[in-house]
């Protein structure tokens, strides 16, 4: 289609960027670390913007396709493509990184270089899962991306960093590692091919299906986190730095839910159906209860972090009740989550850089300092919360759309999250902004500078664009959403 | 009695290697800086061994000196490995040896002598010279543990090493009796072909077998015959548990490839089973008794026996219901596996060493902390060979790990693969945990590093071979398939 290899283009220049700003050496000359690392995330959001303009919307195959043998004597190749369902991702991975690097600038004082160079070679691995179309190049990728992030997590999170990193580590390798066998079972039933395409059109028998279902199960829902294995989040939100949590809430999130549709649903569509209930009614708890539970958080991040899972809860939702509204409408939804949640945690960031203090007890009346900052902060909850006309509230009708077509008491259930969503999101609000200033060190507080002004509003802008008009991202996953859902619907056995 | 004279040229290295042995000794006797000399003539005689033996792969088995020795892919790729690791040991280890005055010329000569050992070790086609060469490899490194006479827990790790080494010796030895008496000859291919047409006594030979898996199984440490590892890796001078954790596995590999694949394959149905058991325990056992250290060397050796564990996996995956089509891939990931162990147990070790200074042995996880903040680019490293060994992709570590399961996938043993890769996750905890005390902790002392420089540079030049075998791990994989293809 193209010469210029775009996606590989995408994957490497921020590594090799990482890797240049590690170079640069110690914080003596940190602004030369600082300065590559923002070229070098310029440089990746400059070549993923060629993958949505020269995007063929009307196609549901994979397009930018690049393929070299890699480890011939498994049948590894790297190949690289993309079609309506991740191209998405690989923009907005490369555009958050560029948030990140900005919104770190002044914070971080130590160790810049490995700082900076960690996102950077996160967010090029992250953009080779999304484009991985190998199953082993897949889980390379899948995997490496945990060491950036732990750490990030470890070196320059809060008190009880290790703790958060150590869990956010296992549990994530635990899924992926029974992946792993999956991947190795699903490459002798193929007759010696690691290619996800193949494996789409192969047939497998019922309980082949579930086992290879539940190892993928295992190791996504980890990642998303789906209900009873999502305890690591909030940790690991709450001691990562700003940074940290933006990336994980914006893109980490998001490659358990993408494995589910690139592995589990076209896969083992049989399976899925035969398991559809039971993710449905894990969906609905995480939307449910943990709404329950981010309510009564007393730190922001740990509130926000719930408020993730219960958000995460409905794209599940969205994805097993097999009907395009639903699958489109959790795919705009990860991607406004990615905006929302990335905007939340950089406004308790720019919070924490002022006080030290993720205690919504030890705010109230931030509006009267931070005018600027509480106006967007303001648009951030709104959108958290559903509001219309901000992005979050698209995918979660669309979602509920889909599942009054499946079952009127399911999308009753769901749509509960509208009224709890508001109520957590918008009770911090109240907490933390409003009312009388009662802790002296707020009335101290200066509003945000022009650095600080710059990323949020740029996210502000992305909210409320695809909050009024959501076409242009659901133009590009039409087609390919309509065909994965017709695959799924023809039984492999 | 006719007496031919033997072809020398297919053992050519060995010669050079006893020859310089000679010369070592000489010069070590009589020059004035000895040590000096003596160092810089063993990693020649690597050097030169090396060259030798490369210009001897080319594909021809070659059989000599009666049949007691071969010259085949198998055994040229193993000894180019062992060249290697011991050169590379050698360099890391010579300032820590200086520092504590056991440097000499003695330490030298073992070392060759134990790397002639491998050498013959891995290229014997009779049980005779494959005894002899264990035996050689096996003295140097007891007297090599003990070198340190003034220290009272390397000592006691020697003798520990001895005792248990000498019994394991006792049972392969025995073994090999039992076999010879069902088979009527001590020469590995004769055997072989015995046990096919069926002309051996199958109780004798299931009896000889036990003994002989027991001892190549003390050799390898693995469970419930590792009981020397890790007390002989806390106690000996770490530069020599850099020797012992590196270049003999390629040769106890070797030896098993001998042994099991190339004289008593005809019974691999008993010994995979064997295997299977041995390898199991030792990846559950090695792994969770590993948790528990705080010493970085021990830890490093419960973390080599569950590494064996799974050289011993790939192993008994080649042969699935009296099909083998699977050995090839099977004995060749495990091959790669043994190739990648080492490679990362040179560079763990080097980070101690490096760490170590006169007076001070770098080796609980304390001495490792803040690492990060003294000095990047060996912390750097170290992670890169904790995240290898945890099986972390993109380094070698995971490569080997892949091929091992997916040999073990292939021969039908779901399961296993299953309970090695929980294993690996419980691996996963210690070696992040090492991870954790370099760069999440403060360091408690900040005398900055100080290092030659051929070692900075080996270091690191080891510490990028782990992440870029680890990005193109094509050519490794099939060199090893392709030096076991004349073996099978």
């Amino acid at each position: 289609m193209t010469d210029i290899p775009f996606l590989s283009l995408a994957i490497w220049v921020p590594i090799f960027g990482g890797i240049l700003t590690l170079a640069s050496g110690s914080d003596r000359n940190a602004s030369v670390a600082k300065l590559i690392a923002l070229v070098s995330a310029l440089g990746s959001l400059v070549v993923s913007i060629p993958l949505y303009t020269k995007f063929d919307a009307s196609s549901s195959a994979m397009q930018f396709v690049e393929s070299y043998s890699w480890i011939p004597r498994f049948n590894i190749n790297y190949i690289l493509g993309v079609d309506g369902i991740s191209v998405l991702f690989v923009l907005l991975n490369s555009f958050i990184t560029l948030i990140v690097v900005v919104a770190g600038w002044e914070v971080i004082r130590e160790k810049v270089a490995q700082y900076m160079a960690a996102f950077l070679v996160m967010s090029g691995l992250i953009n080779g899962i999304f484009s991985a179309l190998d199953g082993v190049l897949f889980y390379v990728f899948f995997e490496s991306s945990l060491i950036p992030l732990f750490i990030i997590i470890g070196v320059w999170g809060g008190p009880n960093r290790v703790y958060a990193a150590l869990k956010f580590f296992l549990y994530t390798l635990a899924g992926s590692l029974l992946m792993l066998v999956a991947l190795l079972y699903l490459f002798m039933e193929s007759g010696g091919s690691f290619s996800i395409l193949e494996w789409h059109s192969l047939k497998l028998g019922m309980d082949v299906q579930t086992l290879i279902f539940w190892a993928f199960f295992v190791s996504f829902a980890v990642k998303v986190p789906m209900f009873p294995v999502h305890t690591w989040l909030p940790d690991a939100h709450v001691e990562a730095p700003t940074g940290g949590s933006i990336v994980l809430a914006a893109i980490g999130l998001k490659l358990g839910a993408y494995g589910f549709l690139r592995f589990s649903l076209p896969i083992a569509p049989d399976a899925s159906h035969a398991f559809a209930p039971m993710i449905i009614v894990l969906s609905l708890i995480a939307i449910i209860y943990i709404g329950f539970v981010a309510l009564v958080q007393t730190d922001m991040k740990k509130l926000v972090a719930y408020s993730s899972i219960s958000h995460m809860g409905f794209v599940t939702l969205g994805f097993f009740i097999f009907n395009p509204l639903g699958v489109e409408g959790a795919l705009v939804q990860m991607i406004s989550h990615g905006f929302v949640s990335g905007a939340m945690f950089a406004s308790i960031g720019v919070l924490y850089d002022r006080m030290h203090s993720r205690q919504i007890s030890d705010y109230g009346g931030v509006v009267n300092v931070m005018p600027k900052f509480a106006a967007l902060f303001m648009l951030f909850a709104m959108a958290n919360s559903g509001l219309p006309a901000t992005s979050g509230f698209v995918g979660e009708f669309m979602i509920a759309l889909g599942a009054v077509q499946f079952n009127f008491w399911v999308a009753f259930a769901a749509a509960t999250t509208l009224i709890v969503g508001a109520a957590y999101t918008l009770w911090m609000y109240k907490r933390v902004v409003f009312g009388p200033i009662v802790n002296p060190h707020v009335a101290e507080l200066t509003d945000i500078d022009n650095r600080e002004f710059l990323f949020l509003a740029v996210l502000a802008v992305c909210v409320l664009a695809m909050g009024v008009y959501p076409f242009p991202v659901t133009e590009v996953m039409h087609a390919s959403v309509n065909e994965l859902l017709k695959h799924v619907a023809v039984s492999k056995l | 009695m006719n007496f031919v004279i033997p072809d020398f040229y297919p053992a050519s290295a060995e010669l050079f290697v006893v020859a310089m042995s000679f010369v070592i000794l000489m010069v070590g006797t009589f020059a004035n800086n000895s040590k000096g000399v003596s160092y810089y003539l063993t990693q020649f005689t690597l050097l030169g061994a090396f060259g030798l033996t490369a210009t001897l792969m080319d594909g021809q088995i070659g059989f000599t000196f009666s049949n007691m020795y071969v010259d085949d892919l198998m055994g040229d790729f193993l000894k180019l490995m062992v060249y290697v690791s011991v050169f590379v040991a050698l360099l890391y280890s010579r300032r820590y040896m200086s520092d504590r005055n056991i440097e000499s010329t003695e330490y030298y000569m073992l070392v060759v002598f134990s790397t002639l050992g491998m050498m013959v070790m891995v290229a014997a086609n009779h049980f005779l010279t494959l005894y002899i060469g264990l035996e050689l490899l096996s003295l140097s490194l007891y007297a090599m543990v003990a070198l340190q006479r003034d220290s009272a827990r390397a000592t006691e790790a020697a003798m520990k090493y001895f005792v248990l080494g000498s019994l394991a010796s006792g049972l392969l030895l025995y073994g090999i009796s039992m076999l010879y008496g069902a088979t009527g000859t001590l020469e590995i291919s004769g055997v072989a072909q015995a046990i096919y047409h069926q002309a051996a006594n199958k109780t004798v030979l299931m009896f000889g077998l036990v003994f002989v898996v027991s001892g190549l199984a003390f050799k390898l440490g693995v469970v419930p015959f590792h009981m020397w590892v890790p007390d002989v890796y806390h106690g000996a001078p770490t530069s020599i548990t850099l020797m012992i954790a590196s270049a003999p596995k390629l040769a106890a590999f070797g030896m098993a490839m001998r042994l099991l694949v190339n004289g008593l394959f005809e019974l691999a149905d008993q010994w995979q089973s064997m295997l299977m058991f041995l390898g199991i325990l030792s990846i559950v056992l090695g792994n969770l008794a590993a948790i528990a250290q705080s010493n970085v060397k021990r830890m490093l050796g419960y973390s080599g026996i569950s590494h064996m564990g799974f050289v011993l996996l790939g192993l008994m995956s080649g042969v699935v219901g009296g099909d083998r089509h699977f050995a090839l891939n099977a004995y060749s990931s495990s091959m790669f596996y043994v190739v990648s162990y080492v490679v990362m147990s040179l560079a763990s070790f080097g980070v101690l060493l490096i760490l170590s200074r006169s007076g001070f042995d770098a080796e609980t996880l304390d001495d490792l902390k803040g690492l990060n903040k003294r000095s990047s680019w060996v912390a750097g490293v170290m992670a890169t060979v904790m995240f290898s060994m945890a099986g972390i992709p993109f380094f070698v570590g995971f490569f080997a790990k892949f091929s091992v399961l997916q040999a073990v996938v292939a021969a039908g043993y779901l399961w296993i693969a299953i309970l090695a890769v929980l294993m690996s996750l419980v691996g996963a905890f210690y070696y992040l945990r090492v991870v954790k005390v370099m760069f999440f902790d403060d360091p408690i002392e900040f005398s900055p590093l100080s290092a030659p420089s051929d070692m900075k540079v080996m270091l690191i030049f080891n510490g990028l071979a782990i992440a870029l075998i680890g990005l193109f791990p094509q050519w490794l994989m099939s060199f090893c398939a392709w030096s076991l293809l004349g073996s099978l």
